[in-house]
């Protein structure tokens, strides 16, 4: 079997990676406040899920197919496939922490409003720590789904595992496939398993 | 100062303390509602209410489901707003007032605890102290003397936290909980509705007894006859959001509204008749 040679294999890797954390990282940023936000919000809240479910029935390629042409935010390279990654990753986190607010026991909130708490004390010292086993789930799911989604990033420069896995297909050879499709697969475990222990450790008693 | 008595003491229940606690102590008001009116979506909860709760004084809203008790005790506190009429703590305006500080001169306890389940029982009683900057110290210390004086063992219940108690050890911290910093008014929304018949006595047994030494005022809702003339200096009887009648116990046992006889019959024991 001659795949291709250690390094490259390691270099792609962590340029998989690096697409993966921007991505989170993105998501989570927009996706956690969105939802704080969101949570009191009913109406706006029925737009912006809705909104993120379509984001989510595109099919990857065609999205990455959509951004290309559009100027600003489209082109070949990593920028455009990490907008395509956080469009699909925004959903899970903001539904997830949406559920995790407001999800926290309604005699909860209320017993903390009637002592005397301000919204701000409320919303950091209540909601969030009850809603972060939710959340944390959420940036679980979407990170491993990135993690696979990822790999398409190579169709437009965007580099990652995704090179070997096309490069396998276009040249029929498996192992070149395999280079790609592994250790990304290792990735996700691991991902999965790391995120899941933290998700333990921070669950609140 | 706080009371040093333990659970098994509050156990007996004489009626001599019932009648010693019923009593106003002084005829000043904490509390004034002045023609209150609500409604919520368009339809009248509250009407034209005019309540005073006097210093030390338990003041029972009774009310069958959606008479509008719970409505009128939120109105206190601020977490429903009124559409018309005044109310008066200490002597000043509530809404002139800062919600916020407010509510923490003002005990709340609701039906099942409200305890935060993240935190321990220690870090649920010292939230007020808390919020108000009190020294660490001074706050545990004043967790202590609470929950013994609700009847639980500091050193054995303090870092457990809400899901290791029962029902009634519960609703214990949800008092300690809001009597940490002393507040002048306690808000109850049947704190002891959910609980067995036999821990709920208890509990209202001890709920005397803290009167009896520490002398709060209180804003007391149920739907139980029973507690409220067990618990109430006067019962205030709520019917569609109405102010019926506002009478002492005694004089309620006695009363002769279709609403009040309804309650009243409720007592009946038609198992004890040949």
């Amino acid at each position: 079997m001659n795949g291709p040679p250690l390094s490259e294999i390691l270099t792609l890797s962590a340029q998989h990676l690096e697409l993966v954390l921007i991505t989170i990282a993105i998501a989570a940023a927009l996706g956690i406040p969105a939802a704080v936000y969101l949570a009191r919000r009913p109406t706006p809240r029925r737009w912006a899920v809705w909104f993120a479910n379509v984001g989510q029935t595109i099919p990857s390629l065609a999205l990455f197919g959509f951004l290309l042409p559009i100027p600003g935010i489209g082109g070949i390279g990593q920028r455009t496939a990490i907008i395509a990654l956080c469009i699909y990753a925004l959903l899970p986190i903001l539904r997830n922490s949406l559920s995790g607010i407001l999800g926290v026991d309604v005699s909860v909130r209320e017993s903390a409003v009637a002592m005397g708490m301000t919204p701000r004390q409320v919303l950091w010292q209540v909601e969030l720590p009850l809603a972060s086993p939710s959340i944390l789930a959420g940036l679980r799911i979407a990170t491993v789904s990135t993690i696979g989604a990822a790999t398409i990033a190579a169709a437009i420069g965007g580099g990652g595992l995704g090179v070997f896995i096309f490069r396998g297909l276009a040249m029929a050879d498996t192992p070149t496939i395999l280079a790609g499709a592994v250790p990304a697969a290792i990735m996700a475990l691991i991902a999965d398993e790391v995120l899941e222990w933290i998700e333990r450790k921070l669950s609140p008693a | 100062m706080l009371l040093r008595g333990t659970y098994g003491q509050a156990k007996a229940c004489p009626t001599a303390i019932m009648a010693y606690c019923n009593q106003p102590v002084s005829a000043s008001p904490i509390l004034e509602i002045r023609n209150l009116s609500c409604a919520i979506a368009g339809r009248p909860v509250l009407r034209e209410i005019s309540l005073t709760v006097a210093e030390g004084e338990t003041v029972v809203l009774l009310g069958r489901s959606g008479s509008g008790k719970t409505t009128l005790l939120k109105t206190v506190n601020g977490l429903v707003r009124p559409n018309g009429g005044e109310i008066i703590f200490q002597g000043r305006s509530a809404a002139a007032q800062d919600p916020i500080q407010l509510r923490r001169r003002m005990g709340y306890v609701i039906q099942d605890g409200g305890l935060f389940p993240h935190w321990t029982v220690e870090a649920n009683i010292g939230l007020v102290p808390r919020l108000e900057n009190w020294p660490p110290e001074k706050a545990a210390a004043r967790t202590g003397e609470l929950l013994t004086a609700v009847g639980l063992a500091p050193e054995e219940f303090r870092n457990r936290y809400p899901r290791q108690l029962s029902g009634g050890q519960k609703q214990r911290v949800g008092i300690a909980r809001a009597l940490a910093a002393d507040p002048p008014l306690l808000l109850m929304d049947e704190p002891f509705a959910a609980l067995d018949p036999i821990t709920r006595f208890d509990l209202q047994c001890q709920f005397l007894e803290l009167r009896r030494t520490v002398r709060k005022s209180a804003l007391f809702v149920t739907h139980d006859v029973r507690e409220a003339l067990m618990l109430g200096s006067r019962i205030a009887l709520l019917k569609d959001g109405a102010l019926d009648l506002v009478l002492t116990p005694h004089e309620f046992l006695a009363a002769q509204t279709p609403e009040a006889l309804a309650f009243l019959r409720s007592l009946d024991e038609p198992w004890r008749r040949e």
